[in-house]
């Protein structure tokens, strides 16, 4: 594989929890510009590898790289001025604060205002911070929660605070989102809708990593799927392989190997 | 612009209570309202840490005691003996020094309050941060009980060291002037004029940490509030936003106790007790937690009908009521922002009826 069209490699991650091994030595690459979805049944291990990648957990062993920078051991916040942003599977909003504020939260590593600036209101600080509204302001149109731009987070329906997270996600302009269960509590017209989204945001030239238990939405919009079960990686292809693959279908239906 | 209406009614509000005092011959009031305001310096800086940072402190007593024990020291020691040296020459020359002449005839020569100024503020600020780092790695009653440690250690310096005083605490601390002309005194003739020095002071935090509200780093400290993880994974550098808002609020509550040492002329232990770390606490809860004019307005009244013996001996025991009655029944304070919101909305209606059209963007509701 040549190395210009990976934008992610994830090289023999370990996780052990105590005695329990949640991610046992996986291996694989992202190729930019792709839907990478993460597959596996509860207890695999996709949220522990996501939170590895972003930096909220740090590995046993192995190493991600990004752009061919080693991401691993940085915090978070150094993983998301790289331009791989997360999203979480129980939406971490501030609540308190306005669908506006908290996207705006999300264009923070685009911006350099410091204290200082803040504090006397620099003509720099303010010039910025139009820039970072001008900026944020399609992306609320895009995703239909400019109406509510001025609410509170807390009072909005499930389904749009899932779409005020995307959209704090792509206030930063990502070159990669890590979706962890952006389908979660969602109804199916809900969940159409995001499909349509993710692919729109892939052909803008993002990769997305995407973990997700919607098995429908996953194998529409994938362009490759890793299947793990139990820690290990089991499987990896186009979904057309991944829903003919024996072991596969055995973890999930069962059978008499199990 | 609309964020600096309250800023103007602040002000307008200072100047009325000062005319009132003088109509109705009740000038003596602005002794406790000058001392009021620099409590409130200290819950202003205090509900930035904790209102919108979402960073308990129970040491803020300890810096604003670090502020004014260091103005105490700095001003009151003789440097008569090392007047020669070169370093006292230069402060000389720049005219840092005070020459003053004693009862008995004696000359003696003492650090010029400027310095002591930086000094408090140097070493208030360097001390936040290197507590700051540790300490604020906790959350919640853990970060409260350190803190907490913090103040009941710096009570114990400042009660037990022979250079602060001992239980006497260090008196004849002396006027600073900060102009010719305008000098900060407790002294009965400057009574207005330092009413207005301290609400001066007061205004001009308040429009910094308005402005820094409203600002990206504002918008990354109010979301530590709700959680760190997202604002971490949104690029926030968390650990470095709550030391420096850390230091910033210390800074504040050491330049307030500068201010009311050179005012009241002295300090004593009782400014860093815990006590009055739980006080701020009280007000900063009572007047909304993320608010600064709640803590404003909280801090004024409670502490000037405080100063003014109106709690009598229950004076700690009524702080301590309200906060406990504060988290039992109101845990988001008692002027809340969507109250606030409801107020003004009342407001809007009232006075558009009126034909003012004034189009104030309401927020939509679901």
């Amino acid at each position: 594989m040549s190395n210009a069209d990976i934008i992610m490699r994830i090289e023999g991650i370990d996780k052990y929890f105590g005695g329990l091994h949640a991610v046992d030595s996986v291996t694989f690459t992202v190729k930019k510009g792709v839907i990478k979805s993460v597959i596996g049944p509860n207890g695999a291990g996709k949220t522990t590898m996501f939170n590895m990648i972003a930096g909220f957990e740090t590995p046993c062993n192995g190493q991600v790289f990004f752009n061919d920078i080693l991401i691993t051991g940085k915090k978070p916040w150094q993983v998301a001025e790289q331009g791989v942003l997360r999203t979480f599977q129980n939406l971490k909003l501030s609540n308190h604060m306005s669908v506006m504020d908290n996207v705006l939260l999300g264009w923070h590593s685009l911006g350099s205002a410091g204290f200082l600036d803040g504090m006397f209101s620099s003509p720099a600080s303010r010039r910025e911070e139009k820039n970072a509204k001008d900026t944020v302001l399609p992306i609320l149109e895009w995703l239909n929660i400019i109406d509510l731009k001025d609410s509170e987070v807390g009072n909005l329906s499930f389904g749009n605070q899932r779409a005020v997270e995307l959209a704090r996600a792509l206030a930063s302009d990502p070159s990669m989102l890590l979706l962890d269960e952006p389908a979660a509590g969602l109804n199916m017209h809900e969940t159409a809708d995001l499909a349509k989204r993710i692919e729109k945001i892939r052909d803008q030239g993002r990769t997305i990593l995407l973990v997700e238990h919607d098995m429908s939405l996953v194998m529409d919009i994938s362009d490759e799927i890793v299947v793990l079960n139990f820690g290990q990686k089991i499987a990896e292809g186009i979904p057309s392989d991944i829903q003919k693959n024996k072991e596969v279908i055995r973890i999930y239906l069962g059978g008499d190997g199990a | 612009m609309k964020r600096f209406y309250p800023v103007y009614i602040l002000f307008i509000t200072i100047v009325l209570i000062q005319v009132l005092t003088l109509i109705t011959g009740k000038g003596y009031m602005l002794t406790q309202l000058t001392m009021s305001a620099y409590y409130v310096l200290v819950a202003v800086g205090l509900c930035m840490v904790m209102g919108y940072a979402g960073q308990i402190s129970l040491g803020q007593a300890g810096f604003f005691a670090i502020g004014g024990y260091t103005t105490a020291f700095l001003t009151t020691i003789d440097f008569t003996e090392k007047a020669g040296t070169g370093l006292f020459k230069l402060l000389d020359s720049m005219g840092l020094l005070i020459t003053k002449d004693t009862l008995y005839g004696d000359t003696v020569i003492h650090l010029s309050p400027w310095i002591s100024l930086i000094a408090a503020v140097l070493i208030a600020g360097i001390t936040a941060y290197a507590l700051g780092i540790p300490v604020l790695k906790l959350k919640g009653h853990y970060l409260a009980m350190a803190t907490m440690g913090f103040g009941i250690i710096i009570y114990r310096i400042v009660l037990g060291s022979a250079i602060f005083g001992q239980a006497d605490g260090i008196f004849n601390v002396p006027a600073f002037t900060i102009f010719p002309g305008l000098e900060l005194s407790g002294d009965f003739t400057s009574r207005i004029s330092n009413y207005y020095i301290a609400w001066i002071l007061v205004i001009i935090a308040i429009l910094l940490m308005v402005n820094l509200i409203n600002s990206r780093v504002g918008r990354a400290l109010r979301s530590l509030h709700g959680g760190e993880d997202a604002s971490d994974a949104m690029g926030v550098d968390t650990t470095r936003y709550k030391v420096i808002i850390f230091v910033i609020g210390a800074i504040m509550a050491a330049v307030a106790g500068f201010f009311l040492t050179h005012y009241n002329g002295g300090i004593g232990p009782s400014e860093a007790g815990v006590g009055k770390s739980v006080r701020y606490l009280a007000i900063v809860a009572v007047g909304g937690m993320a608010n600064i004019w709640g803590s404003l307005v909280m801090g004024l009244v409670l502490n000037f009908l405080s100063l003014r013996g109106v709690f009598g001996h229950f004076d700690d025991a009524v702080f301590g009521i309200i906060l406990v009655m504060m988290m039992m029944f109101m845990p988001e304070g008692f002027i809340r922002i969507s109250v606030l919101r409801d107020i003004r909305s009342l407001f809007i209606k009232l006075f558009s009826r009126k034909k003012m059209k004034e189009t104030i963007q309401e927020p939509p509701h679901e």
